[in-house]
């Protein structure tokens, strides 16, 4: 019973409570207002709308822990999307892992870009994703000429992974699963992930503690854009179309915010997998609440807004009160 | 080098990327040469200057203001409601307006000092909260129809000058001799070189703040106000992304994204320069993607090129932040 208890206490103590509760108090509100929220076709959208989130979320948590910001995941997904497009219409045959390899690739090579800026130039992160935000956009329409890449240029076989798998749930779900393992055992369990909390605690004591800050900060910006990267051939499964003006426009927006409202702090050094999943679970949970309420869809954003400014606010009342148990 | 003549440099620099984009642009097309075209067109970056002159003042503090478009928006969103579907007299509707761009700013300020909370996360919640706002007013709907004394700011002219170009360049003055020649900008610069030793010496650190967060809120209401005036509209979705231009336009002036380093002509350099270029590639029939793409790479060389130079001049480049 004794150790009940204590378990807990660790576990309302811990970062991610606070989320939790939130994720519980909509889930109950949502039984109350909107029934039909839990519909199983209402609840498979809900499995469909967290994937893309997801992935770019845990990279993004990475970047954050180390005490950068990344804004250009939007123009990522974006340019992904359209080199992705541009081989299916050249290669109608293409397998799917090569395509899901090429927009992995475009994404590894757009977070060098970034990882080059910040670490060997020294251009402080917000402006170096700031420009490169702008940058990557552009090239979006390079590639496509302006174009968008329609449904009929895309294979049946790559929208089937947003539909189905082996087991029922649809594929984009599962790979938004596994990396969220991944991050999670990554970022909690082995040295580089203690690295990387190292580097965004405290930079100088980690650098003189024989830590290659640089290169921990280079390898978060380069994972980032690859999750990007692959997100931009998750974007094309889920929606059918990419639009170089579109596809991702507003993406970064949402991505920080699940990381934030998770718990991650913009100041470095803290933040985990779970508290970002349960983030994006909880800003999707909320959007669809509000679509099954027939709240309309000009809600959403002031509802985003609102619920990341409670987050943090929240999270800051929690952490002086676990100061105050601490002393 | 010591500091001082970078920062003169970083100016000449400006100055000299000015003169090209000027050429180029003269070069693409004929239409640059004439002064009146030239004139008209600088009345469409008022606000964008207007919002970075207060944008300069939150970025010497260290600290960032992402809400700054949004607010726009709201503003608008609500004078124009205010006026359009509830019959208040416009100028009623426009000082509600301002005063609840105000108390968003204060609210910006509050959280940030208050709550100790970074103003990144605090100004990206409001940012979405504050344009969420203006979308929930009215919805998809524009609102148009303004009286005649109250449309068309933009068209009215003192001599050959456009009235709000002045007013930029007015402001700009202001901005300038307050930050370099009072008290209050000496406490903030102050404040932004080195937070503790200003708290120590007795500077109220947190007032300031607040109250640099509050002007940041209250300019970009009154440039939702112009803005509303110049298209003739009220939108949510006015001014998207401006934020992104303001920014830039403080940065590449020389404001240090860190804090403790401001230079009002800088700012005001940086945002010809960025004039220059967008109304030369908009008239040589440039698509705007490209001419993000231009403004993009202005501002990661603005800052990699100098280090990239100080490197090899064997000195320590700025770290990042």
């Amino acid at each position: 019973m004794q150790a009940f208890g204590d378990l807990l206490r660790k576990l309302v103590r811990s970062r991610e409570s606070g989320v939790l509760a939130f994720l519980l108090l909509a889930f109950a509100v949502a039984a109350v207002l909107a029934p039909r929220f839990y519909s199983l076709q209402n609840l498979r959208n809900l499995l469909l709308d967290t994937p893309l989130v997801v992935t770019v979320g845990m990279g993004m948590t990475a970047v954050i822990v180390c005490r950068q910001i990344d804004l250009s995941v939007g123009s990522i997904v974006a340019v992904s999307g359209m080199v992705v497009g541009e081989l299916y219409r050249a290669h109608p045959g293409l397998p799917t892992p090569v395509a899901m390899a090429a927009g992995v690739a475009v994404g590894v090579l757009l977070g060098m870009g970034n990882a080059l800026l910040v670490t060997y130039l020294k251009v402080p992160s917000i402006i170096t994703t700031l420009g490169t935000m702008s940058i990557y956009r552009g090239l979006a329409f390079v590639i496509g000429h302006g174009n968008q890449i329609n449904p009929n240029d895309l294979p049946a076989r790559l929208v089937s992974l947003s539909i189905t798998s082996p087991i029922g749930v649809p594929f984009l779900a599962l790979f938004a699963l596994l990396i969220f393992v991944a991050t999670h055992i990554f970022l909690s369990r082995s040295r580089w992930g203690r690295a990387v909390y190292a580097t965004g605690g405290n930079p100088d004591a980690a650098r003189l503690s024989g830590l290659s800050t640089n290169g921990i900060i280079a390898g978060s910006f380069i994972t980032c854009g690859a999750l990007a990267g692959l997100a931009g051939i998750m974007y094309a499964s889920r929606f059918g179309f990419v639009n170089p003006a579109q596809t991702g426009t507003g993406f970064e927006l949402q991505v920080i915010a699940a990381t934030v409202i998770g718990g991650t702090q913009v100041t470095g050094g803290s933040g985990t997998a779970v508290g970002t999943l349960l983030g994006c679970i909880l800003l999707a949970a909320i959007v669809n609440i509000l679509t099954v309420a027939h709240l309309s869809g000009r809600w959403q954003l002031a509802a985003y807004g609102a619920i990341i400014l409670v987050a943090i606010v929240a999270d800051s009342a929690g952490r002086r009160q676990r100061v105050t148990v601490a002393a | 080098m010591k500091l001082k003549g970078i920062r003169w440099s970083h100016q000449f620099t400006l100055l000299l990327l000015i003169a090209v984009a000027f050429l180029v642009s003269v070069h693409m097309s004929r239409h640059f040469l004439d002064p009146a075209y030239l004139l008209t067109a600088t009345t469409n970056f008022v606000e964008t200057g207007l919002m970075a002159l207060a944008m300069t003042f939150v970025i010497l503090l260290g600290e960032i203001d992402l809400s700054v478009a949004s607010n726009l928006a709201l503003t608008a969103a609500l004078s124009g409601v205010l006026w359009a579907h509830f019959g208040w007299p416009l100028p009623v509707a426009c000082m509600v307006g301002l005063v609840v761009s105000a108390v968003a700013g204060l609210a910006n300020g509050l959280l940030v000092t208050r709550l100790k909370l970074p103003s990144l996360t605090v100004t990206l919640g409001s940012m979405a909260l504050l344009r969420g706002a203006a979308q929930v007013l009215i919805g998809n709907q524009s609102i148009t129809g303004f009286p005649d004394w109250f449309a068309g700011v933009d068209q009215r002219v003192v001599g050959p000058f456009p009235a709000i170009t002045l007013l930029l360049l007015v402001a700009a003055v202001a901005w300038w001799a307050v930050l370099t020649r009072t008290i209050r900008g000496r406490m903030t610069q102050a404040t932004g070189a080195n937070r503790a030793a200003a708290r120590l010496s007795g500077i109220s650190v947190e007032a300031i703040t607040v109250r640099v967060f509050m002007v940041s809120g209250l300019m970009a209401g009154f440039c939702g106000l112009i803005m509303m005036s110049r298209v003739g509209a009220a939108r949510w979705d006015m001014a998207q992304g401006r934020e992104l231009d303001v920014i830039t336009a403080v940065v590449l002036g020389g404001t240090d994204i860190a804090g403790g380093e401001a230079s009002i002509p800088g700012t005001m350099l940086a945002l010809i320069l960025i004039a220059v270029m967008r109304t030369g590639m908009g008239l040589a029939e440039i698509n705007p993607e490209t001419q993000h793409v231009a403004v993009g790479i202005l501002l990661a060389a603005s800052i990699a090129i100098p280090n990239l130079l100080r490197m090899r001049n064997g000195q320590k480049a700025q770290p990042a932040k």
